[in-house]
């Protein structure tokens, strides 16, 4: 019988010629990512077993992300029990702020994150990293510190769902909308406990940056690790940020499925998952056009470089409405740069968005634009729970970067194509 | 390590709604701490404000499909136990939190019948030996889907450290 590429990596890990789903499983870890807010309740946990040493500091990367620049005096701890650790460790990479970025985003732009891996943080969006052929999967703290001890991990084999992206995606219309209607499609728990492969020239036709953001969010479905197979633009990306070898893994033709979908992608159309469920998604001609209090761009979902310029690209020459904040955050530091030197910093800051340092920040309702009650916010985030960003009276919806930024200037709900239309007429 | 008891009582908080989220079980804005007793002061926050100030040592939270999705917090099994909560019970589970459940050797159940015959306030016994559930309020029973081996074993040996610790000793 055929295997998955989950089922392939997970077997190869835990040195089996083939596993099957259902099946538990003690993978070897090739990467554990390590950040402000899961790592120092392990680190004690470690401390109080009396481990005093983690099992290979080579393959653990750390870097602070949810509350720093340290939003407050406990937060501040944490990054310093963090930072301490890792000195006492000897852990070499280590993103400290500055030259920081949130986790999911850092891990694979730094080179760190390889096809055929097994990568666990502490952090339900470790999924994103599926995206270059590797099987990464959230874990609590209880789980990170026996990673740390042992650099293995117990895992149920999962079932593996397959995605067809057929056709190339329409004018303004963009991967946030692409995983927005999957979710839509099969609900918050429709892929609970499952791995979600895609597959298709549909896929091929998508950027890395684009394909992290539909990995990022196989949680919001329940998903236990989101995969793509490692093709050459992945392997390009990975080419030109690490010199490490690697194994690419795929799924065979008989490998077996629980589940198998087709999505046309010329048939999607810009998306907005309304409150209070991710897979509240509705196509924009649907939407009320409903004032927002705030945008908000960034996050490990969407907030590359490519969201950026799509951003900067309806901004230019663009205000945001008067009555509405528009809130940018980078994901890692390199990002920030990169927008500098292109000029998208400048655009964003004439429009009169606020640009912040890289930080999970308001995604999770942290800081840098927490909601308060009654207020709404459209965000490229990932999750729009009950007080996922600040009060629990506050609605979040969420959205591509093009529809944040026409939401922006307009300060309703806006269908970003006939900006996208005059911003490239101008251009011509 | 103790073996799990056969039968455990308590009175029950029922929230039937499917999808409740880490969010609202701890709020991600309580993620600065996590010492079960300060994190057990919001537990249940952002959909129960009552929670916390109705709580015994020894409740039971029963709830509805895909309790606890959302974000990875441990925290989250961590304020509820804080609280006193002893078992969950719930139609079925997000993967993270019944994953961190075991790991802390947390009971987690899945009891699809569970939100259907309970009451928030009604004293309900957990028999693991039986795998029931009964409401000794209305005398109303359902059976339970039985941990897995390996899930029973986690909880048993007091969570996945002292597992590994185990495991290790007996290997040595």
């Amino acid at each position: 019988m055929g295997m998955t590429i989950t089922e392939k990596i997970l077997a190869a890990h835990s040195g089996r010629d083939s596993v099957a789903h259902g099946e538990i499983v003690n993978a070897k870890i090739d990467l554990i990512v390590a950040h402000d807010v899961t790592t120092p309740p392990a680190v004690q946990m470690l401390k109080k077993l009396g481990i005093n040493k983690v099992f290979d500091p080579t393959k653990i990367l750390v870097t602070p992300d949810h509350f720093v620049p340290n939003k407050d005096i406990k937060s501040a701890e944490l990054a310093k029990q963090l930072r301490e650790w890792r000195e006492e460790q000897g852990i070499a990479r280590y993103y400290e702020i500055g030259n920081h970025g949130i986790c999911h985003a850092i891990a694979p732009e730094q080179g760190h994150v390889l096809p055929g891996m097994t990568v666990v943080c502490g952090d339900s969006h470790t999924t994103t990293m599926g995206a270059l052929g590797t099987f990464a999967s959230g874990i609590g703290s209880t789980d990170l510190a026996a990673a740390l001890a042992t650099g293995e991990l117990w895992f149920k084999v999962p079932e593996s769902m397959l995605f067809e992206l057929k056709g190339s995606l329409p004018f303004g219309v963009y991967s946030k909308d692409i995983i927005l209607y999957i979710i839509s499609k099969i609900g918050v728990d429709g892929a609970r406990y499952q791995a979600m492969e895609y597959c298709g020239d549909g896929l091929k036709s998508l950027t890395m940056e684009a394909r992290f953001t539909i990995t990022n969010m196989a949680i919001e479905a329940g998903g236990k690790s989101g995969i793509m197979p490692a093709d050459e633009v992945a392997e390009a990306y990975v080419k030109a940020r690490s010199s490490e070898s690697y194994t690419i893994y795929n799924s065979d033709d008989d490998a077996v499925y629980s589940e198998r979908f087709t999505i046309n992608l010329e048939e999607l159309e810009p998306i907005v998952a309304l409150p209070d469920l991710p897979s509240n998604g509705r196509f924009i001609g649907e939407v009320a056009r409903e004032k927002m209090d705030q945008v908000y761009i960034g996050s490990c979902t969407n907030g590359r470089i490519e969201d950026l310029r799509i951003a900067a690209q309806i901004f230019k020459g663009n205000k945001v409405a008067a009555g509405t904040r528009a809130i940018v955050v980078p994901a890692t530091t390199e990002i920030w740069k990169t927008a500098m030197r292109e000029g998208l910093l400048e655009i964003f800051a004439d429009a009169g968005c606020v640009v912040s340092t890289a930080t999970c920040g308001a995604c999770l309702g942290g800081f840098m634009g927490v909601l308060g009650a009654e207020e709404k916010c459209l965000s490229t985030t990932n999750r729009n729970f009950v007080g996922r960003m600040g009060s629990p009276k506050s609605k979040v919806y969420l959205a591509s970067p093009a529809t944040a930024a026409a939401t922006a200037i307009t300060g309703t709900i806006t269908d970003p194509r006939e900006f996208l239309k005059s911003a490239a007429a101008k251009a011509a | 390590m103790p073996e799990l008891p056969t039968s455990l009582k308590g009175f029950a908080h029922v929230y039937e709604r499917a999808h409740i989220n880490t969010d609202e079980i701890i709020p991600a804005r309580y993620l600065n701490v996590h010492e079960e007793a300060e994190l057990a002061r919001h537990a249940m926050e952002d959909i129960d404000t009552t929670f916390v100030k109705r709580v015994k040592p020894g409740d039971v939270v029963i709830a509805g499909d895909n309790f606890g999705c959302g974000s990875s917090r441990e925290h989250a099994i961590w304020a509820l136990r804080g609280a006193g909560i002893k078992v969950v019970v719930a139609k079925s589970y997000a993967r993270i939190f019944f994953r961190n459940a075991i790991n802390n050797g947390f009971l987690a159940i899945e009891c699809p019948e569970a939100v259907e015959i309970v009451k928030t306030g009604d004293e309900v016994e957990i028999d693991l030996a039986a795998g029931q559930l009964r409401n000794l309020t209305n005398g109303k029973e359902a059976g339970f889907v039985p941990l897995s081996d390996f899930a029973r074993e986690l909880i048993e040996d007091g969570g996945l450290l002292p597992h590994i610790q185990k495991k290790a000793k007996s290997a040595a």
